[in-house]
């Protein structure tokens, strides 16, 4: 319910994290600014329009895409499976491996997967999910929640990633970016090439072909969707868009948001388990709609657009205050703006009131969505909901007197006018009025002026 | 799967399906309302420069290209790199007409998905050709089929990729248009933009994480 | 003018400025003295009831006025593009709100579109830096002018700061309900402004000078902060 001030506070204070957080954040945007520019990409604010405008259609439509996703996905020879709870989604998982005798998996990087608790539940019934993608194992190896949507390990550093790889791993020291990377990589190679289950998420899932979409730099999405036998993608049911030539619009834009990168190093178009005459690929595979609540965003036509989001973590990078609270201080996976508008709607606003108002309304977010969901709006009529229910609940009665109070002022200008030079007699006890001490002690505060505006022109009036 | 798993599993179904119909006022079979055709951005520029952009483009990722006139220049272009150093070879047509699967330390003609497997984790380089490229950002687009498996360019720690200029197009916009459902034709379609690589780490670039971290192009420009 | 409650009480000097420049260049400034808030802090904290009231005060008091020139993006904002949210649910206002938008000003815009001017003769000798409030910048798309107002300044040298496009962290209530984070926010625009060399930040802004100014007297740094206003009023 209340935000965790004392975190919060934590990370501010924290020299060393603050540099990672604003260092890391600040290469993704100007990263990201290199290739949206004018010259580089002039077509950048239609592609935005392009995107929103078809993520709206197929939001709009979301049942008829659904459909002829599912069934173009069995054309191909796989198996859509409709989960209505996370939980639904692990116990399909388990029973298929417990079916096969399998009791290994490879993941790539899927946030849904963190979303609905997937390794958890999995490990729970003693099937081992191993993460493949670098920052989400040197996560999963230090049991930490991502720091952020596209890098999840923003947050550390390779001394961290050293006492990790050595704790967990039995390894000597090693503190070179490289060979970190290079330890991974052997230990994991033998996990793709032994598993039976290879499970990944899917960015976009393409309606007209029954196909999904993954986009990756380093190669573990493709090896768990290519050597088990078994591919499992599991995807919210907001992912889907119409046809594979919308890629045209998207693909030109994910990137570049999340990374500043035209393309990344892989994007695979997945559609089914291999083709007769195809040498290598699954034999079987399955695609796991996820709802977890998605429906319940639909109903709300205002914040339905909240759906649109295509998981570039742009909002992320740009918002002031997710650069000093950082990842971890938001109640939920997903964090940063997109998480403050999506985490009230997931878990019901009462739920983490303050969240909606961590936010000074700057707008750097909406500026750079790439679908142009309306951020600071939505944050906006989150904070009215709020309101409302404290209305009804009775609840932060002295907030709301004051703002009470300070409308039945504001249409009596005698009064206001009034109170407000009688202000600077009080002015002196602000630092001591509960609400305001740490907003006093962060600041010398201001002055009320000698002489009001109001007062000013009076006189000059007067005196003319 | 198992029948009473089944009655549950369509019960979901109906569930989340019936939930987005009612979430959006809109009736079982409703067909959607007008949509626009996808826009695509395809440059009117000089072919003959595709070239020029596609090296450029990978080589700023890292990436090396070789450009040679014939199918009969191609193996003296990668003999150096293939010295001390095995292969495997996809049963991509054009590779044998370049001679490629002919050298004695490339492995070729694998149509076992278990072979091909062990071959390719054992193998330096992985040689495949490519279904087309991609000037604009110095891409191979890559369809699994019979002739090209989908680890030879994953697996082995360098991939060399060699294809006639007439493969290269001018973007992705422009593969899209001549290959609008590519699942027609392919349980997986590829696209390759240079080395793998990873920044998670203090955002340091660091090039071949899981998939090959040196990548070669080679073009023969008179195909 | 709608001075902007900030700027009644905490900043008249701003008004006091814009008076000065309006009159120079041959304007009849009025004061309506019934005015007094926009109803912007209680909108972003979520009492849009208590908004709506507030709101429809300003109508009646600015209903006639051929142009309404404000002091600040954030209630230029607050005026032309959220008043329709605030009425959404009565059309009346609604379309009073939507026939006074063209006549609302932010006061850097009045000079450049409707006086036509970018020299108003005035003279300020110092480095100075812009700091690009956030309502102004995304909802009013003001980024080029003020800046070409303060290029025709004499003895004005403009050193522009990296951050110039951060948040200051003022946001209204939100300085109040998260104030490490709105502190932190600030050291960081101020680490920026002294990259600069600048003695002076300016805005078109008084919240985020006056955010800004806080956390630079607590820090006991030899930087002021003047509203564009008062650049320009400086002879």
């Amino acid at each position: 319910m209340k935000a965790p001030e004392t975190e919060i506070q934590q990370a501010i204070n924290d020299p060393r994290l603050q540099l990672a957080i604003y260092t890391g954040t600040g290469r993704l945007i100007d990263h990201r600014a290199k290739v949206v520019g004018a010259e580089e990409l002039p077509d950048y604010q239609e592609l935005r329009n392009e995107a929103h405008a078809v993520k709206k259609h197929t939001i709009e439509n979301l049942d008829y895409y659904l459909e002829q996703l599912e069934s173009n996905v069995i054309a191909h020879g796989g198996q859509v499976i409709f989960c209505r709870t996370g939980e639904e989604a692990a116990d399909f998982v388990l029973n298929l491996a417990k079916e096969r005798g399998l009791h290994m998996l490879v993941k790539s990087k899927s946030m849904t997967s963190e979303e609905i608790d997937f390794n958890e539940r999995l490990e729970r019934h003693h099937l081992e999910a191993v993460e493949t993608d670098l920052g989400e194992y040197i996560l999963q190896l230090a049991h930490q929640r991502p720091y952020h949507i596209v890098a999840p390990a923003l947050h550390l550093t390779r001394y961290d990633v050293a006492r990790i790889f050595t704790q967990e791993l039995g390894v000597e020291n090693e503190v070179v970016i490289e060979k970190q990377t290079r330890i991974a990589r052997g230990v994991l190679r033998r996990k793709f090439l032994e598993a039976g289950i290879g499970v990944s998420g899917a960015n976009f899932l393409i309606a007209d072909s029954g196909a999904i979409v993954v986009v990756e730099n380093e190669g573990n999405a493709r090896l768990s969707t290519s050597a088990p036998k078994i591919h499992i993608a599991i995807a919210g049911i907001e992912k889907v868009i119409p046809r594979a030539q919308d890629l045209a619009v998207f693909l030109n834009l994910l990137g570049r948001s999340a990374t500043g990168q035209p393309l990344t190093a892989y994007t695979s178009f997945l559609s089914g388990p291999r083709r007769e005459g195809e040498i290598d690929g699954p034999d079987e595979f399955y695609l796991l709609l996820l709802d977890n609540g998605r429906t319940k965003l639909l109903e709300d036509p205002e914040k339905r657009q909240s759906l649109y989001c295509i998981r570039c973590g742009a909002c992320l990078n740009h918002c002031p205050v997710y650069r000093k609270i950082g990842g971890h201080n938001y109640p939920w996976v997903y964090s940063g703006p997109i998480g403050a508008i999506i985490t009230p709607q997931f878990h019901g606003v009462t739920e983490d009131t303050w969240l909606p108002f961590a936010s000074s309304l700057c707008g750097a977010c909406a500026e750079v969505c790439p679908v142009k969901i309306e951020i600071p709006k939505l944050l906006l009529k989150l904070r009215e909901e709020v309101t409302q229910v404290k209305r009804k609940e009775d609840s932060d009665v002295m907030e709301r007197f004051a703002f009470q109070l300070f409308a039945w002022v504001a249409v009596r200008p005698k009064i206001y006018l009034l109170l407000a030079s009688l202000g600077s007699l009080f002015f002196p006890l602000v630092p001591h009025i509960g609400p305001l001490k740490k907003w006093a002690s962060q600041r010398t505060l201001p002055e009320p002026a000698k002489q009001s505006f109001h007062q000013w022109w009076a006189a000059r009036k007067g005196s003319s | 799967m198992v029948g009473g798993a089944e009655r549950l599993i369509v019960t979901a179904r109906e569930q989340i399906l019936g939930g987005v119909r009612k979430a959006l006022s809109r009736t079982a079979g409703q067909p959607p309302l007008f949509e626009t055709a996808p826009t695509l951005r395809i440059p009117r520029s000089d072919r003959n420069l595709y070239v020029d952009l596609f090296v450029q483009k990978l080589e700023n990722l890292g990436g090396k290209s070789f450009r040679v006139r014939d199918t009969a220049a191609v193996v003296p272009a990668i003999a150096e790199l293939l010295v001390q150093k095995s292969a495997v070879a996809s049963n991509s047509p054009f590779l044998r007409k370049c001679g490629v699967t002919g050298l004695a330390q490339v492995h070729a003609g694998f149509t076992d998905r278990e072979e091909l497997k062990e071959a390719c984790a054992a193998a330096d380089f992985g040689i495949t050709s490519v279904d087309y490229a991609l000037a604009a950002t110095g891409t191979f687009v890559m369809l699994s089929s019979h002739s090209e498996a989908r680890l030879v360019s994953l697996l082995p720690p360098a991939h060399i990729a060699i294809f006639p200029r007439s493969l290269l197009l001018a973007n992705l916009d422009e593969l899209l248009s001549i290959l609008p459902r590519p699942a027609d034709q392919t349980s997986s379609m590829v696209l390759i933009t240079g080395p793998s690589r990873t920044a998670d780490i203090e955002q340091i670039l660091v090039r071949g994480v899981h998939g090959p971290g040196e990548v070669y192009a080679v073009i023969v420009e008179n195909e | 003018m709608f001075v902007t409650c900030v700027v009644d009480q905490v900043f008249p000097q701003v008004g006091v400025a814009i008076t000065q420049v309006l009159e120079r260049l041959g304007y009849q400034v009025h004061f309506p003295e019934a005015q007094t808030c926009c109803g912007q802090p209680a909108f972003n904290t979520g009492y849009t009831e208590e908004a709506r009231k507030i709101a429809r005060h300003f109508l009646d008091v600015f209903r006639d006025s051929e142009a309404i020139i404000v002091p600040s993006g954030s209630c230029t904002s607050m005026i032309s593009h959220h008043f329709a949210d605030v009425f959404q649910h009565d059309p009346k206002l609604l379309a009073e709100a939507h026939a006074l938008e063209p006549r609302v000003w932010e006061f850097s815009r009045f000079l450049l579109e409707a006086a036509q001017v970018d020299d108003v003769g005035a003279r300020f000798d110092g480095i100075v830096t812009y700091h690009d409030s956030c309502h102004a910048l995304r909802e009013l798309r003001i980024k080029a002018g003020p800046r070409k107002l303060l290029a025709k300044v004499q003895g004005l040298t403009l050193a522009e700061m990296d951050a110039a496009e951060e948040c200051c962290g003022f946001g209204g209530t939100f300085s109040v309900k998260f104030p490490e984070v709105s502190g932190a926010m600030a050291r960081t625009k101020i680490d920026s402004i002294q990259k600069t060399g600048a003695s002076t930040v300016v805005s078109i802004d008084s919240s985020c000078l006056m955010q800004l100014q806080g956390v630079i007297q607590r820090a006991g740094l030899p930087i002021r902060t003047l509203h564009l206003a008062e650049v320009l009023a400086s002879r």
